[in-house]
């Protein structure tokens, strides 16, 4: 017997792969915001050793790198599955549909999260294919940490964001980050059926300020860099 | 002693959609109404309607009600896109005409999903929810002598938990209301007011399982945790009651699958 079928097969068990998946991706975003932090620092050193530290992990780099790609994908196809359900469950729409107020989630962000999520998705794959699979050592791109070659991956950075249109695409992506998080925060506990009353607005209000902190921290990089970099190389 | 008339009175104009029946599509039709009463309630309004309509020999416009008090559930209306109209904790019949301006335009359209078929102009059929209560929504009583009161002791917080879960009229403006048309808060108070009292215990697995599955099969859509049902409810059941659901369906599915994996029957008590 599949002790999971239920999971994948009923309303609420995709509520809870979507609020589980959700938890996972939140935790990942803090922790590489904590990592992105080092960009702030006035040269690329911190950056280099952090990202050399990320590359001896080895083995258990690959396994979270794929683990985090099906956490993705999994959030993905939950997300495409729930939004579809519900567009059928409603074949003929209203003429107007006004929110009611009160205790209300709804607004135009919340109800689009499928769509604050696929700009979310193509912001990953070009910022994969900038940063992840971007110039390396092989290409040159090499610095020195505690007198070892790593890859320079601070330069790609600094490079990248010369150029004011990818500036400008980083902030308008992390708006789209932020309106997605500051609901899906509060929403993975209600998900996974772990909100309390007493906790359900402080969990709300922390969302807020979690996500504010977030793409705050996230959009100032390439500003910060674009600012004090932008003539360097 | 003679009253004075101080009644204030108003004109209406209706985008009401008219429908003959649940194959043919419909469209709104226009009306318009002068010297309504500011204190008639939003049915009265409907009769008044109704009445100039037969008497111009048209077909009237057919909707439900039947307590007129806010406790049977019958009444339903989008009402310029809000279920049960713009008050909060109130049904369609508990409406008055003053909660509208003069001249304004109200639309007033059925609930809308796939599982609520519209059965002719403003009335639908919620069926789907008495199939959702007959999955589950019951707790099995010996016949017999009853039992004495009191004789199982109930706390208190979980008795006014439950009596609150239990003041679901069954109206279907959750769903309605849901940008997603999800019958989650109907459903989860259905399964709540009996998870908390020990008379539901012994069937409480099967009752989440089942009613959960029968929302399913009605095509219900996924709830996204908006909480615009709790806002449009006319008894402002809580969102609370979903995440008592969600716990009780967790654990249910759980437990039912392992007993499945040891050969006894598909979600049994
Ligand atoms: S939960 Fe509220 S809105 Fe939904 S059916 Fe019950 S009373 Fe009506
Ligand atoms: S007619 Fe009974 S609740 Fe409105």
């Amino acid at each position: 017997m599949v002790p999971f079928k239920r999971l994948f097969s009923s309303s609420l068990g995709r509520k809870y792969l979507m609020g589980a998946s959700g938890l996972a991706l939140v935790l990942f975003i803090l922790v590489h915001l904590l990592g992105n932090l080092t960009f702030y620092s006035h040269n690329g050193d911190a950056t280099n050793a952090y990202s050399a530290k990320l590359h001896s992990l080895g083995l258990l780099l690959v396994v979270a790198e794929w683990g985090l790609f099906a956490v993705i994908i999994l959030h993905i196809y939950m997300a495409f599955q729930v939004t579809y359900r519900s567009k059928v469950a409603r074949p003929i729409g209203y003429d107007s549909l006004k929110s009611k107020g009160g205790p209300t989630k709804s607004n135009v962000t919340t109800r689009n999260m499928i769509y604050t999520g696929i700009v979310l998705l193509v912001f990953l794959i070009i910022h994969l294919k900038q940063f992840r699979f971007g110039p390396d050592l092989e290409d040159g791109y090499t610095a020195t940490v505690n007198g070892v070659m790593v890859d320079d991956v601070y330069r790609v950075g600094v490079e990248t964001f010369q150029n004011v249109g990818w500036v400008a695409f980083y902030v308008f992506s992390m708006f789209f980050l932020g309106f997605h998080f500051r609901h899906g925060f509060w929403s993975m506990f209600q998900s996974l059926g772990a909100l309390n009353p007493r906790w359900s607005k402080p969990i709300h209000a922390m969302g807020l300020i979690i996500a504010i902190l977030m793409a705050v921290g996230f959009l100032g990089i390439p500003i910060y860099l674009h600012v004090t970099q932008g003539g360097v190389q | 002693m003679e009253h004075k008339h101080s009644e204030k009175k108003m004109n209406v104009r209706l985008k009401i959609w008219r429908q003959e029946g649940p194959k043919t599509p419909g469209k709104f039709e226009e009306f318009s109404l002068s010297d309504i009463l500011t204190d008639m309630s939003f049915l009265e309004m409907l009769d008044v309607l109704n009445e100039k309509l037969i008497h111009e020999g048209k077909r009237p416009v057919e909707y439900e009600s039947d307590c007129r008090e806010g406790i049977c559930g019958t009444c339903s209306l989008m009402i310029s896109g809000q279920a049960h109209g713009p008050n909060r904790g109130a049904t369609t019949c508990q409406l008055y005409m003053r909660s509208f301006d003069n001249n304004e335009l109200i639309t007033i359209e059925p609930w809308r999903a796939k599982s609520f078929p519209v059965i002719r102009d403003l009335v639908t059929d919620r069926s789907s929810f008495d199939r959702i209560i007959s999955a589950g929504g019951y707790v099995s009583v010996k016949t017999g002598p009853h039992a004495d009161a009191n004789a199982i002791l109930v706390a208190k917080d979980l008795s006014d938990r439950a009596m609150d879960a239990a003041a679901c009229i069954g109206c279907g403006a959750c769903v309605a209301a849901c940008p997603n048309a999800s019958a989650s808060l109907f459903t989860s108070a259905k399964i709540t007011q009996f998870a908390l009292l020990p008379q539901g215990h012994p069937e409480r697995s099967r009752r989440a399982i089942r009613m959960v599955d029968q929302m399913d099969k009605e095509g219900f859509g996924s709830c996204s945790n908006l909480q615009e049902c709790e806002a449009a409810c006319p008894k402002k059941i809580s969102i609370q009651n979903i995440t008592i659901m969600k716990q009780e369906y967790l654990k249910a599915a759980i437990a039912a699958d392992f007993r499945a994996g040891m050969g006894s029957a598909d979600g049994g008590a």
